[in-house]
């Protein structure tokens, strides 16, 4: 912060010694007036369209609210808390999103970290190979769920039909998408497929800021490369492997996209994450008030959860 | 610093290690690679052969797929083809050969110009906003900046359908994109030493005229860097798009699933138009090589 001392005593110190108009024309506008001018309009633009309808959703949750309807928004007080808290279905679907959650979270850092250890080996070509492999997460998450359904097509798609060839089951005995029992797998792999290379391309960058020389301190004290694994290498990833699972566990924790296009929800409801039962109750039952509620009982979980794994990610870097 | 002599560099592997390093990478490549290599292929392919049993590697490449999904056509019978002038264009050929007459262009010009439009006005006022945002905040004492900061950032944990009131597009998405865009920057910026500006400063500079003159153009690349993520994320954007417009504004992504042929999905359609979709993408994504972490991560993360 020291530079934000300099600057102003630097320009004050020229000020004081030119003439006036020129130190005007020197100063311009203040620091602070710029600062203010820079920074509000986004401020602005963050509140108008993150903040009020926010709180707009935050007044609704306490009403009977249906958009559908000309009837005004009835107080209910928090009827629709209550309602969602005790209600079995919707407990259900956040068991299917904690199942999605853990699992897709699991395969990324496992195969992500697995990895980003083999490419740091630095073998020749490497670098190619790494971006082949990262294309996935790019990509529309909505057209990557809408490809896929081709992909696993039970007679035409290629997904079926190379299980078959390397396991001898007949391409046409089981669909992905449509069976109770493989399509919550079924969007555990699609998600996996997308965001492994996340978590690989940040534990990569935690890989490479291991300075050798603790490697050679480890060797001139005989650790065994396993030893150095996990006293070394992995204490020095795990920051950056906590980050990656941060920000993979808010993103398949509202999403919404690839799994709408892919299964819709579907079969029956074995792959309704909670944001598509929001999407349905907002914009199929126009339960508005209801949704809202939802909505704001999973910003506040996500909120929360967030600071506190903030918290911990914080106390790990210090170790 | 070692007293035993180390028989390689500590930072390289042995051969064998390497080795099997590269088959297994290469190995996950190729399987990660596939399914776009797929769709890529389908979109080539005629009707007949995007749905044989079993699967077709091989085939002949045609353009049908993209003749249908930029053309509406319809269905005519041979007599009345054959008493109609010869056609004009390859496309109409294409059409004619299956039976088809082009009726006119499909609506997924359209479409693509809003994904255009959307995505390229978006960035450029996110990324206008947050290079001054960003400066904003790398430059000056903002009173609770890492509060505001913090607050920009948390605007990106809302479930997208939570903030469903109609707002124009553009700005909607610039919201969206404004967060990144100014992590980002204030990242970009903060490694741009002050003693540029300020030696500036001293030679006569307004800050307004600093800012513009030195730091803007060392900032470029960081602000090109934020403007393709920008671009990235409006171009893939789905649920507001899906929930909050009606087709005037209707972007690629929510349209894609609903181009369906005569009689079930016309497969080589759909992936004539998430190749064209994708590819874009593809080539921002290899352009961007270096600075993937740091867009991904939202600055948390430099190389």
């Amino acid at each position: 912060m020291s530079g934000t001392n300099v600057t102003p005593t630097l320009v004050d110190g020229m000020a004081m010694r030119t003439a006036a108009p020129v130190a005007r024309r020197l100063r311009g506008l203040s620091d602070r007036s710029i600062a203010w001018l820079f920074i509000l309009p986004t401020m602005l633009l963050l509140l108008a369209i993150n903040i009020f309808p926010l709180i707009w959703a935050i007044r609704l949750s306490f009403t009977g609210f249906m958009a559908n309807l000309p009837a005004p928004a009835a107080f209910i007080g928090i009827d629709n808390y209550v309602d969602i808290l005790t209600d079995e279905d919707l407990w259900a679907n956040f068991q299917i999103t904690a199942h999605f959650v853990f699992w897709t979270i699991a395969l990324q850092v496992l195969i992500g970290l697995g990895l980003a250890l083999l490419i740091n080996q630095k073998f020749r070509g490497h670098s190619f190979w790494t971006t082949v492999i990262l294309l996935p997460m790019m990509l529309s998450p909505a057209v990557v769920g809408n490809f896929w359904t081709l992909l696993f097509q039970p007679q035409i798609g290629p997904f079926n039909y190379l299980i078959g060839f390397f396991t001898g089951i007949a391409p046409s005995s089981f669909t992905m998408i449509g069976s109770v029992a493989l399509a919550p797998w079924t969007v555990v792999l699609v998600n996996t497929w997308m965001w492994t290379p996340y978590v690989m391309l940040i534990c990569l960058a935690g890989l490479r800021s291991i300075p050798d020389y603790i490697y050679e301190a480890a060797e001139v004290d005989r650790a065994s490369p396993l030893r150095q694994f996990w006293s070394i290498t992995l204490p020095m990833v795990l920051p950056f492997l906590m980050l990656a699972v941060l920000f993979q566990a808010i993103q398949s924790f509202v999403m919404f996209d690839m799994v709408n296009l892919l299964t819709s929800g579907g079969p029956g409801s074995t792959t309704e994450l909670v944001s598509i039962t929001l999407k349905r109750a907002a914009f199929e039952k126009w339960e508005t008030g209801y949704a809202s509620a939802l909505a704001v009982i999973l910003f506040v979980t996500i909120f929360g959860a967030a600071n506190v794994y903030v918290r911990a990610l914080n106390w790990v870097k210090q170790q | 610093m070692s007293v035993v002599p180390s028989p390689r560099p500590f930072s390289e592997s042995s051969p064998l290690t390497r080795r099997i390093a590269a088959v297994v990478v290469v190995f996950y490549a190729v399987f990660t690679i596939l399914p776009l290599a797929w769709i890529g292929a389908t979109a080539f392919k005629s009707q007949a052969d995007a749905i044989a049993y079993p699967p077709k590697v091989f085939f002949t490449p045609t353009l049908e797929g993209f003749v249908d999904l930029f053309t509406v056509q319809t269905h005519q019978s041979r007599d009345f083809i054959a008493k109609l002038p010869p056609p004009q264009t390859w496309y109409e050929k294409i059409a004619r050969d299956r039976d088809m007459v082009i009726a006119g262009p499909s609506r997924v010009v359209e479409r693509f110009l809003n994904s255009l439009i959307i995505g390229f006005g978006s960035t450029i006022l996110a990324t206008f906003l947050g290079t001054l945002a960003a400066y904003g905040f790398s430059r000056f004492r903002v009173p609770l900046a890492d509060d505001l900061l913090f607050f920009i950032l948390s605007t990106r944990m809302m479930p997208p359908i939570a903030v469903a009131v109609p707002i124009g597009m553009i700005l909607l998405y610039t919201a969206v994109n404004v967060s990144l865009a100014v992590w980002l920057l204030k990242g970009f910026i903060d490694e741009i030493p002050r003693e540029y500006e300020e030696a500036a400063l001293v030679d006569g500079y307004t800050r307004l005229q600093a800012f513009r003159k030195v730091v803007l153009p060392q900032a470029v690349t960081g602000i090109a860097a934020t403007a393709i993520f920008c671009l990235i994320f409006s171009w893939n954007e789905y649920a507001f798009n899906l929930l909050l417009t009606s087709s005037d504004a209707q972007t690629m992504p929510p349209f894609i699933p609903f181009i369906i042929g005569e009689g079930g999905q016309n497969w080589p359609a759909v992936a004539a138009a998430t190749t064209l979709f994708l590819l874009p993408i593809v080539i921002f994504t290899i352009a961007l090589r270096k600075h993937l972490l740091r867009g991904i991560t939202f600055g948390a993360v430099r190389k």
